[in-house]
């Protein structure tokens, strides 16, 4: 077992203790910045094969290092390398490849249908497609997700339709949430896909109490929950892993650590000096440190995680190392902030690219199939964008009616609603 | 029929709906093997198991929130914050998912998490156990507002609000957990026994949600109130001498607006009388609702009788409490006014 290594010079520097005569700040400072060399020196990264694989019932103290290491299982020639493969049949991994490639597609047209102004709002998963889909697939159907806002890879991987999405996003007729909610803050009951919220982080104590009152009925389903490196500097975030802690709730708590958190670098969340997969063992959570841009990799680790919770193993803290591809959303603009080709140094690379070179080197896939599949998906996004107009533009066809925003705030619509739902209808007839 | 006080019917309360639910749970700070500060849920973890009754950690946003998560799973669940000035970690939460989550989602989930919580001073409290922070709630869309001010109304309102599929706060004026407190602390303690509203049934029964009660009848003008002050502002009318009306609210959203309205426009006087700070408080939300349904039948302007817009005072506590000479300096100024 290897122990931790620091990254590089930037968190060396971070490890000396300078004494000074009086007190000062440390204002974390990006790595780089527009014009500047990306830098990811502070990445501490393991070699693919190199982390061991414990049993599920290890004890939490026996493997403290998976939450300082990093559990990789592709190696920089894209072959699958030690313990934690999870030899995945090469079908199950095509699966892997066509949903990430379809989240990806789905992801560039909606960004140009909010360019077009056709809605108002978008958030892509460029570069993360492997954080959803990966654990999705590692997951049971029986099993609860409380995600975040990039997991729609979630929502297309457990069945919700495009055109549901895209009339979400289009707050038309058939938009799931009536036109209550932001563009991308779906849900899907039937799929066991909690509605997300506009705040971050809520949703963790919600995964953590499903979790216990699955436990409390003794039943064997998981509960799984996804937020940001940013957002584990929330309250909730902490009462979660508390909770989680206290009761050994059978639930994964995945921190997707895609260095960004809008303008701000992970060090602004506090992941400067310790990898936020150890936030949890100071309340013997156990932290498993994963290459978020290894399908394999996540795979793997995500089935550990749940079949320890399913045993009764208790939590774990999955942190997902990735990096974020794309803008935080359609109203950024990230070269204000950090370097225009960040990306392409990231030395984790691109998880649709990996999983792909994996595969076409075990002779399971070919640049041709890729390039079809791509087309095909393209059509079938276009197909899904042509029928969800159908129900209604910002512009153009159907409208809701807007008497629904007086439903559903109450199980039965209470009087002075009920008036106020009147008040409003007269000014508009 | 037994007699019970306010902690006994509200421990009856969740006894009944725990026997008869196997869904519902109960969690919160010392409500398990010790059976909370105030003994509301003594002995219901040695009838119903540690995985039902269920000692958290000193975290309101973490009880709420698990709360929520439990209820999504299918559970019922009653949180009990330990005193109502201790919600504000639980508050967003409480705005931004409970009461939205049904709305958001287009009407497929929710969660019926019922907050228990104890509100109110006179206790030698101190600003962080004494306060009322009821308008927070009522301000919020999507949850529903109860404060009991009697035994039978807090097991009937308790057993209605943790069965209701809407998110609900309940809370209870520890004044009168005990006794119903007429505002003059220095008056020996009366118990519930020598009250008829201290008659509570062992078994299970509802008082619906939304829904006011006139526990007295009287012509010379109207007293809303909820709470402790229902008890205050009885005393208050007697010291003045004036056949007063009094409503209690008990359900303060949604409002039983018609209720109220009915009452004021039969006396064509008003006073609204609550514990909390006056600024924005929930009297701002009655008076605007009697002036705007009552104005033809007013007699006079509605007077609003509550705490000062300062913090609870350790050491000045009932001259901020609004006590009995209070409530009648106001019935004065209403009775008075032509």
């Amino acid at each position: 077992m290897a122990g931790y290594v620091a990254g590089g010079a930037r968190v060396a520097e971070l490890d000396r203790i300078r004494m000074t005569r009086k007190s000062r700040l440390h204002i974390p400072l990006s790595s780089a910045r527009p014009g500047d060399k990306p830098d990811f020196s502070y990445l501490n990264l393991s070699p693919a094969g190199s982390v061991d694989k414990p049993p599920i019932d290890v004890r939490t103290k026996d493997i403290e290092h998976l939450s300082l290491e990093l559990v990789r299982v592709l190696d920089d020639d894209h072959r699958a390398q030690g313990a934690w493969n999870p030899n995945l049949d090469p079908d199950q991994l095509q699966i892997g490849l066509r949903w990430m490639l379809l989240n990806r597609v789905f992801d560039e047209r909606m960004w140009k249908i909010q360019r077009q102004g056709k809605i108002t709002f978008y958030i892509q998963a460029t570069g993360e497609e492997a954080v959803s889909i990966a654990q999705g697939m590692a997951l049971r159907p029986g099993d609860m997700c409380f995600p975040s806002y990039r997991n729609q890879g979630l929502f297309l991987y457990r069945g919700t339709k495009l055109v549901d999405m895209m009339c979400q996003c289009l707050s038309n007729t058939r938009d799931m949430c009536k036109g209550r909610q932001l563009p991308v803050l779906y849900h899907n009951k039937d799929a066991n896909i909690f509605s997300l919220s506009g705040n971050l982080a809520t949703q963790y104590p919600h995964a953590v109490g499903w979790a216990m009152a699955s436990a409390i009925k003794g039943e064997d389903h998981i509960a799984a929950s996804w937020l940001g490196d940013g957002s584990t500097a929330e309250a909730d975030f902490h009462h979660a892993v508390t909770f989680a802690a206290i009761y050994q709730a059978p639930v994964i708590l995945n921190i997707v650590n895609n260095q960004w958190a809008i303008s701000t670098f992970q060090g602004f969340a506090g992941g400067e000096r310790r990898p936020f997969a150890a936030r949890g063992i100071g309340l013997g959570v156990p932290g498993i440190r994963v290459d978020g841009n290894d399908f394999l990799a996540v795979y793997a680790a995500s089935l550990w995680a749940a079949d320890r919770a399913r045993r009764g193993g208790g939590p774990t803290i999955i942190e997902h190392v990735t990096y974020r591809g794309g803008a935080h959303s359609t109203s950024d603009d990230p070269t204000k902030y950090r370097p225009k080709d960040e990306w392409k140094s990231f030395p984790l690379g691109d998880p649709v690219e990996r999983l792909k070179q994996h595969l076409i080197g075990e002779g399971h896939w070919s640049e041709d199939q890729h390039d079809a599949v791509i087309g095909e998906y393209k059509e079938k996004v276009l197909a899904a964008w042509k029928e969800a107009k159908t129900h209604g533009t910002m512009t153009e066809g159907p409208r809701l009616n807007p008497d629904g925003m007086f439903d559903d705030v109450y199980a039965e619509v209470p009087a002075h609603l009920q008036r106020q739902r009147r008040e409003m209808r007269a000014l508009e007839d | 029929m037994p007699q019970m006080n306010m902690i006994e019917a509200i421990r009856s309360g969740l006894d009944v709906v725990m026997a008869k639910d196997p869904n519902i749970v109960v969690l919160g700070e010392d409500v398990g093997y010790f059976g909370g500060v105030f003994r509301c849920t003594d002995g219901l973890q040695r009838k119903y198991g540690e995985h039902r009754v269920i000692d958290a950690p000193i975290s309101e946003g973490g009880i709420i929130g698990t709360a929520i998560g439990m209820g999504v799973n299918g559970l019922r669940p009653v949180a009990e914050i330990q005193f109502a000035d201790y919600i504000y970690p639980g508050v967003d939460q409480v705005v931004s998912e409970l009461g939205r989550l049904r709305h958001r989602s287009g009407g497929e989930f929710f969660s019926p998490v019922t907050i228990r919580t104890p509100c109110g001073g006179g206790i030698r409290g101190g600003q962080t156990h004494s306060q009322s922070p009821e308008a927070i709630s009522t301000h919020i869309s999507g949850i529903k507002t109860v404060i009991p001010s009697n035994p039978y109304d807090a097991k009937g309102l308790l057993i209605s609000s943790i069965e209701s599929d809407d998110p609900v706060i309940f809370f209870e004026p520890k004044r009168i957990y005990n006794g119903p407190f007429d505002g003059d602390p220095d008056k020996p303690a009366v118990p519930w026994t020598s009250h008829p509203k201290g008659e509570v049934p062992q078994g299970y029964y509802t008082v619906p949600l939304g829904a006011a009660e006139v526990v007295e009848e009287g012509s010379d003008l109207t007293i809303i109130a909820y709470g402790t002050l229902v008890h205050v502002a009885q005393a208050a009318a007697k010291l003045v001498g004036v056949n007063a009306e009094i409503v209690d609210v008990r359900t303060l959203s949604p409002l039983d607006t018609e209720t109220l309205t009915q009452s004021v426009k039969k006396t064509g006087r008003c006073l609204v009388a609550h514990e909390a700070t006056r600024f924005s408080g929930f009297g701002a939300e009655l008076t605007a609702t009697v002036q705007e349904e009552c104005f033809y039948h007013l007699e006079a302007p509605i007077e609003r009788v509550a705490g000062w817009d300062t913090p609870y005072p350790h050491a000045f506590e009932w001259q901020y409490f609004p006590g009995q000479k209070r409530i009648a300096a106001g019935i004065r100024k209403v009775m008075d006014a032509k």
